[in-house]
């Protein structure tokens, strides 16, 4: 409402204006922000999804009832939680310049100035020149990291704490290292097969049927190890219970690129041919290819909300997708190839490479000139590079050790304990640790839309049976489908018969049908008629003088 | 000193997070914070983590069903009656087929007072309300009056006819029993104060009705269910039905509903206001229901059956939500469901009288504000997804006797088959001249007032 705000304005600017008058309006008018903002914010946090049943076509009226109850209780929920933003205890970092400066001028010696000491604590470098490229992961609550050096060192610690975990060196090469559920296990990507080992150091398994892994990804909430690798297969590993869930042929070669989609846990490939593919374990073919780059892809970061991608490629080219659409938002020329993406839980985009990392800051809205934070890690390559949860910090792993740099502002402020809690004790961990494998959610519930479950899927039957016929095929390559005809409800006596019936010929119905032909070209005939269109006179013949003639004419 | 000059002109401008390591707690003896961000982004899989949630409380659920707490047992003969103490939880009242009467004490599951009362059948027991006095009733054609201090009746009044049940006016010093009439004593006459009949063989029950109180029903032998009002001096209005009815069950919620047990499998619901259409037709027995009784939430009752299981129906609905039954269980006589509407209990022609739980995976005991809550979680989340193939199927399944069973199936394909007999009379006759009857209007043959 404009036209009130701007009367509002107008009032208050004006000195003299009768007080009681300005009184009663204002509350007015904050009432009416109010309102607005509290739209908004439920707009967020609006879980049921906007029905478009219109309730008064529901004759049941229970029914009715029933929805409507249900849909004030969604929406007073949805309310209550935007009104709840208002406790949460911390806000989010930031990072702002004056007149002539320039963010990304600002390095991480000049922060560690002006911050206070908890933060300058946590910017540090490890010089680890022996075991180069390391490959760094965060556990999900961002309280303990991982790092695998290139040749064989691998060490896990509580980083803001300095206490080190464990450390070991595995004497051949290390190509990707990941946390699994909790801080007790993580994965390594080795020479030949690919290990799990305990918080201890301890090898708890060799997974023998993922050979010559690179990248590894962990999805949590499903308990799933995914691993791809030269041979390009994607092999699904559950760890709760030890089974292969899947294996998928990529058929696109040797694949290092590999990220999950946090939202609904598909794995996207960056794939040499410049191809950007999404899995799901329980199709064999992709579920969706996007062409994304000229040259071979590097490097592939979906944001924490699963709609935007970021994707560069040795066509030296930064790309941002929005994953509803499938387009592409913005271009980026990147100086050398990107190495490595990471999007933090705030949306700041970090690209690393070379021996740089640059963090750009709005970067899916719209284009930037220039990025927020810079940091150069002067004579390394920049190997790996990922954002810790919940904190404004982005460890960088490179061929000389790995860096902690503070990024202001890229970090979550308000974790939610029930999801992941830097805090967590020990018998919460354990606690936590059973209540996520009662949780945990079948493979086969992995698809695109990951809200489909409880859902009524309205598309129209032949759009759902050409889907099935799809997915059919793409789980059976060589067989030829054949649909089933469910015939539900045609079997009752009363359909029997009339399905008989209308094989039958009896005089009567020929009689009707013969009648309604012939009401249906006079009314073809009368529309002409009404268009002007004139009919066309037959040639008279000699037998015409015993027919009628109409009286019209 | 450039470098200093600059730091110097970043200060106030940088802000990160910085929580320290007390964060989750200020002291060491406080309990450790929750912090919530509800955030949709920061969860992930919302639906199908409650979806898993909810399968495993439905399997959880059949897991824990035990519902069988424990069995009376100490009459001698088939358990024919049995009441519930007006006002005390843990007290019951049972008559068996050799004329024993007992008292039971629930908590320690023994009888605490007993005796022969009768001479055969005891056939009904209504507590008197508010006091310990009980009237029971016998095929020696005498009512008896008792109290727990002594073994001999305080009171006793004698009949010309077998008697087949009996029931306590809800706050008058009167009662009604039925035998070929129905009968209304007052304790302090010999005699019956008034009588009412309305041309049954014999009326096999009578039932007061608890919220308007001077309204009571019988049904008897000749198929009928009649209402009458003890301030008019004959009876209200008669309903037959396809089928005689074995018992009645007033909605003590809704005063003027009721439900009967039928002889034809099933219980119907009534209003009583309009008898030409059930209000409801609960299914699932395969034998004849014997008996009825509404939890006093008026939202369940429970039934018991000649095919020897116990039904929970929710009062609404058309089947039942759970299914009792054990190996040694005989044809259900009388059922009961408990005052706190947690227990349900059946006596039975094998001479127990059985306890059960009427949720069956329920905890019993003591429930911590964490348990409850937790319970009221699954309950929800279970309610939401309750329609989803898998769910359905886990939370509807109950394991039934063989003979039950086959049953069941012999009876869905009796019905089928006439099903398709009365189409195939319809489509082959003229349009009209098999009319479709309403389920609810089937059995109900006549009401006459």
């Amino acid at each position: 409402m404009p036209g009130q705000k701007g009367k509002a304005a107008s009032s208050a600017s004006r000195p003299g204006a009768d007080v009681t008058t300005s009184g009663v309006r204002q509350p007015d008018e904050k009432q009416v922000m109010d309102e607005r903002k509290q739209a908004a914010a439920s707009k967020k946090y609006d879980r049921a999804g906007t029905t478009n049943i219109p309730l008064r076509s529901v004759n049941d009226k229970k029914l009715k009832s029933k929805l409507k109850s249900t849909e004030k209780t969604s929406r007073q929920a949805a309310l209550q939680a935007a009104q709840a933003e208002f406790l949460l205890p911390q806000e989010a970092g930031y990072l702002e310049a004056e007149g002539m400066e320039k963010t990304w001028k600002f390095t991480q010696a000049q922060m560690k100035d002006a911050v206070d000491l908890n933060t300058s604590s946590k910017m540090f470098d490890l010089k680890l020149n022996d075991f180069g490229a390391y490959s760094v992961d965060y556990t999900r609550n961002g309280k303990h990291m991982l790092i695998g050096g290139r040749k064989g060192h691998i060490a896990t610690f509580d980083w803001k704490a300095g206490r080190l975990g464990c450390e070991v060196h595995v004497r051949e090469t290390v190509r990707d290292v990941k946390w699994l559920h909790n801080e007790t296990m993580f994965a390594v990507a080795q020479k030949k097969y690919t290990y799990i080992y305990d918080n201890t150091g301890m090898e708890l398994h060799c997974l023998r049927q993922h050979t010559e892994v690179n990248r590894l990804e962990f999805l949590p909430y499903h308990f799933l190890l995914a691993t791809v690798g030269n041979a390009g297969w994607l092999k699904y590993q559950d760890t709760s219970t030890g089974k292969l869930v899947a294996e998928l042929r990529t058929k696109q070669g040797r694949c290092d690129v590999m990220t999950q989609n946090p939202q609904n846990a598909i794995l996207n490939l960056g794939h040499g041919n410049g191809t950007v593919s999404m899995w799901a374990p329980t199709i064999s073919t992709p579920l969706v290819k996007m062409l994304c780059h000229k040259g071979p892809v590097r490097a592939v970061a979906i944001d924490r909300g699963g709609i935007h991608m970021a994707t560069t490629g040795l066509d030296g080219q930064m790309k941002l997708w929005d994953l509803r659409t499938y387009k592409c938002l913005q271009q980026y020329y990147t100086k050398s190839p990107a190495a490595t993406l990471a999007i933090s839980h705030q949306g700041l985009l970090a690209v690393g490479y070379g021996p740089n990392v640059s963090v750009w800051k709005d970067a899916f809205r719209t284009k930037q000139k220039e990025p927020y934070v810079s940091h150069l890690s002067a004579g390394n390559t920049i190997q790996d590079i990922a954002f810790c949860p919940y904190e404004d910090v982005l460890g960088i792993g490179h061929s000389g050790g790995i860096s902690s740099v503070v990024v202001p502002g890229s970090g979550e402020p308000n974790f939610d304990t029930m999801e992941a809690n830097p805090y967590q004790t020990k018998s919460q961990r354990q606690e936590t640790e059973v209540h996520s494998l009662l949780d945990k959610i079948q493979p086969e519930m992995i698809t695109m839309e990951a809200d489909f479950i409880g859902t009524v899927d309205r598309a129209p039957a032949e759009v759902i049976s050409e889907e099935r016929r799809l997915e059919w095929e793409a789980n059976h390559p060589n067989e030829k489908f054949v649909p089933k005809h469910k015939a539900r409800g045609k079997s009752s006596s009363q359909r029997r018969y009339l399905r008989k019936q209308t094989n039958v010929l009896d005089g009567r119905r020929n009689e009707l049908r013969e009648k309604m032909e012939a009401e249906k070209k006079e009314r073809e005939r009368d529309r002409k008629r009404a268009l002007g269109e004139v009919e066309e006179e037959r040639p008279r013949t000699a037998l015409d003088r015993f027919t009628k003639r109409a009286k019209t004419q | 000193m450039v470098r200093m000059d600059a730091g110097l002109s970043l200060l106030g401008k940088v802000k990160t997070i910085s929580r320290g390591e007390d964060f989750a707690r200020d002291r060491s003896g406080d309990i450790y914070k929750v912090t919530r961000n509800l955030d949709p982004a920061a969860h992930p899989f919302e639906r199908a983590r409650e979806y898993t949630r909810a399968l495993n409380t439905v399997k959880l659920e059949r897991l824990f069903a035990k519902p069988f707490v424990g069995a009376l047992s100490g009459h001698i003969d088939g358990v024919y009656c049995v009441a519930k103490h007006p006002t005390k939880l843990a007290t019951l009242f049972s008559g068996s087929a050799d004329g024993e009467v007992r008292i039971w004490s629930l908590t320690s599951q023994k009888t605490t007072w007993t005796t022969r009362a009768h001479q055969g059948f005891v056939r009904g027991i209504a507590p008197v309300p508010f006091s310990d006095n009980f009237v029971t009733v016998g095929e020696d054609k005498i009512v008896k009056m008792w109290n727990q201090e002594s073994t001999e009746p305080l009171n006793t009044f004698i009949s010309r006819a077998a008697f087949t049940g009996v029931d306590h006016h809800r706050t008058k010093p009167l009662f009604a029993t039925s035998s070929t009439q129905i009968d209304i004593w007052d304790h302090s006459r010999a005699e019956p104060v008034q009588n009412f009949s309305w041309g049954a063989e014999t009326i096999t029950s009578v039932k007061f009705n608890q919220t308007e109180t001077d309204v009571f029903a019988s049904c008897g032998t000749d198929r009928t269910v009649i209402l009458y009002d003890l301030r008019t001096s004959s009876p209200l209005s008669k309903m037959i039905m396809k089928m005689r009815t074995n018992a009645i069950a007033w909605n003590p919620m809704e005063a003027f509903n009721f439900t009967i047990a039928n002889e034809d499998h099933n219980c119907y619901t009534f209003d009583m206001r309009k008898m030409d259409s059930a209000m409801n037709v609960h299914k699932d027995h395969v034998s004849a229901v014997l008996d009825i009784d509404y939890s006093p939430t008026g939202e369940e009752f429970v039934t018991g059956g000649y095919d020897r299981t116990v039904r929970i129906f929710n009062a609404r609905e058309g089947h039942s939500r759970d299914v009792y039954h054990t190996k040694r269980m005989q044809r259900i006589f009388c059922v009961k469901f408990s005052m706190d509407a947690k227990f349900v209990l059946s006596g039975s022609d094998d001479g127990n009288i059985r306890l059960w739980k009427a949720a069956a995976s329920e905890k019993l005991g003591v429930t911590t504000n964490r348990e409850r809550s937790a319970t009221n979680y699954t309950k929800s989340v279970k309610d939401r997804y309750k329609h989803l193939p898998e769910i359905r199927r886990i939370d509807q399944h109950r394991r039934v006797p063989k003979s039950i069973a086959k049953a069941k199936y012999t009876k869905r394909v009796m019905v089928e088959s006439a099903k398709k007999r009365e189409d195939n009379e319809r489509n082959h006759s003229k349009p009209g001249a098999v009319p479709y009857k309403a389920e609810r209007k089937k059995n109900v043959l006549a009401n006459e007032k």
